[in-house]
């Protein structure tokens, strides 16, 4: 997804969830803005976790610590509970176990934010039911052809996946277009969802 | 002695420059206990000191490599310094803004005290009487030369190979005179693999009749066993997809083999010429000193584990590793960041994919200059944050 159509809303909602002077790891951290913002706003210390050559060299850039890592191959390089959040925004939706990369994340960080696009907006739905074609739009760009989203999912498929994987969500926030959407409207409603998410033993 | 002013920030024509310390009860105290003294270290610089000797930057050469990293050393050398592409105005270690200095190392044969030198207390070479030297002994010997300088602290070091575990050195036992590390194709121990080869070369040596216990140096030295030791070198510097790029199975002056044993094989005869320019430079001695003292660096037995070995480090870290390198392979890099991430520090990590095996990091200058001069304008605004002389 390019970054300039990213809605820097997200990261609003993201920065809120952080307690200032944390941990901070962000996975997929593209040209490391979040980190960035979370260090000024927040004082966190932070390390991000990307793929692509050009990002890390403007996150090295920006004083950001950041180790090149494919996330489908997990958080091995990572200790349990090394970090207060692990963060994962707008990228669950590409990798090929998000189930498993929950799953690490919970076991690297004491809490967890994933923020992803909403598959189950009303216009996605019409879409489909109208013109019986894959939906393209602002928040999801791509043909289904040459789309990175592999796993696309509706808010309520991932309060789903949750429960499946003993993940407790503690807070939820759902937007479209950057406004609040009431969580009962949220699956139709919401183009961006954002969810705080403990380990459901680490919670009791 | 007041610092090189004087000099223009393009390299340009350079000429090394030696230091001397170790004459007067102020001898090298090495790992293994001797005392080595007295020591000569020959070193090049480039760009100007500032006024607070807060611009300074340590390259450290690899196995091969000596102190002339940039710059001619006349108006009609073809040959400039080992790593003239990262250094210079406008270059990343740009001599517009830094002080960078390279030095031979101890042990080496390039104009550093080694086994070619004349033991004092005998009047002769040493040869093999040279005591054993390790790679932190290289870096206590760099050590002397900064009190020299006068530089208190560096604002980086950088290196690759055996320059790449140098850095790890002076970042582990010495941050407090060192801000910012640069550690390419390196690695924490070097591999059995790695071990094997080294031992080929020096068995390539030693067995030539020439070498004589290393007491060569009144007669012919031991040149085949020397270049048979480089040409193994050079093949475990490239890789498969290198070697197919760069030579194929071309044949050299010919266009048809003929059935006979001489050389026909562009590959073969690449790797003849590598192995006989470098017996006119490099001495077997040295090879097999500075051979050892890589063998030898294992910060994790040094230091308990890699954890400890970076436990006090305030230094951040930039370690880059490159995907066809398999004689420092980046699993080897990466346990080192692993280290520094669980003692919670700052390193960045990017594996660079290359074809050009080991020898990338002196190869690959476009993809690793932008990411060494960003981590240097970080480190340059830290120090100027900070305050820090």
């Amino acid at each position: 997804m390019n970054p300039g159509n990213r809605p820097h809303v997200a990261y609003d909602e993201i920065i809120k969830l952080v307690e200032p002077r944390s941990t901070v790891l962000d996975l997929g951290c593209g040209d490391g803005e979040l980190l960035q913002r979370l260090r000024q706003e927040r004082s966190c210390r932070g390390r991000g976790v990307e793929i692509d050559e050009g990002h890390i060299r403007t996150c090295i850039g920006k004083g950001i610590s950041v180790f090149q890592g494919n996330l489908d191959q997990g958080l091995a390089d990572h200790e349990s509970n090394a970090y207060d959040y692990v963060i994962l925004n707008q990228t669950l939706q590409m990798v090929h176990r998000p189930d498993r990369l929950l799953r690490e994340m919970i076991r690297v960080g004491r809490n967890v934010i994933v923020g992803f696009p909403n598959f189950g907006y009303y216009l996605n739905r019409l879409q489909l039911l109208f013109r019986g074609r894959m939906p393209v739009t602002g928040t999801l760009p791509y043909e289904w052809y040459e789309t990175p989203n592999i796993h696309l999912c509706t808010l309520r498929d991932f309060r789903n996946l949750c429960a499946t994987v003993n993940i407790h969500v503690k807070t939820e926030a759902a937007s479209h277009k950057g406004r609040p959407v009431s969580p009962i409207a949220a699956n139709l409603f919401a183009t961006e969802v954002c969810f705080l998410l403990v380990d459901s033993l680490k919670s009791i | 002695m007041s610092v090189e002013a004087e000099r223009k920030s393009e390299p340009g024509v350079v000429a090394p420059r030696y230091f001397e310390f170790g004459s007067q009860n102020d001898g090298l105290t090495l790992d293994s206990g001797q005392v080595l003294g007295p020591v000569r270290i020959c070193y090049e610089s480039y760009g100007t000191l500032n006024a607070d000797a807060s611009n300074a930057i340590l390259l450290l050469h690899a196995f091969s490599g000596d102190a002339h990293a940039a710059g001619y050393h006349s108006s009609d050398d073809r040959h400039p310094g080992w790593w003239h592409s990262m250094v210079g105005p406008g270059r990343p270690f740009d001599t517009d803004l830094y002080f960078v200095i390279c030095s031979n190392v101890l042990g080496g044969c390039q104009g550093s005290t080694g086994p070619g030198s004349v033991n004092p207390e005998t009047g002769d070479r040493y040869g093999l009487e040279f005591p054993v030297i390790t790679i932190h002994d290289m870096v206590k010997a760099q050590i002397r030369l900064m009190d020299h300088l006068g530089i208190q602290k560096l604002l980086a070091v950088a290196g690759g190979s055996m320059g790449g575990m140098q850095a790890l050195e002076w970042a582990s036992r010495y941050s407090s005179r060192v801000q910012g590390a640069i550690i390419l194709a390196s690695t924490s121990r070097l591999s059995a693999q790695g071990i094997a080869f080294n031992a080929v070369g020096r068995n390539a040596i030693m067995s030539d009749p020439r070498f004589r216990d290393g007491c060569y140096y009144d007669g012919e030295p031991p040149t085949r066993g020397l270049s048979i030791a480089r040409m193994v070198g050079h093949i475990t510097y490239l890789s498969d997809e290198s070697m197919r790029m760069k030579f194929g199975r071309r044949l050299q002056d010919r266009d048809s083999m003929d059935f006979s044993f001489a050389d026909q094989f562009e590959v073969e005869s690449y790797l003849e010429y590598k192995g006989g320019t470098f017996v006119d430079r490099f001495d077997a001695n040295s090879y097999i000193f500075l051979s050892k003292a890589i063998d030898y660096f294992d910060m994790e037995t040094t230091h308990g584990s890699l954890e400890n070995a970076f436990a006090t480090t305030s230094s951040k870290f930039l370690i880059l590793s490159f995907s066809s390198d398999w004689l420092y392979p980046p699993y080897q890099s990466r346990e080192i960041v692993r280290a520094l991430m669980r003692k919670q520090k700052d390193v960045s990590y990017c594996e660079i994919s290359s074809p050009y095996g080991h020898d990338s990091f002196l190869l690959e200058t476009e993809r690793q200059a932008p990411m060494i001069r960003a981590f240097l304008s970080t480190l340059s605004q830290d120090r100027t944050m900070d305050g820090v002389p």
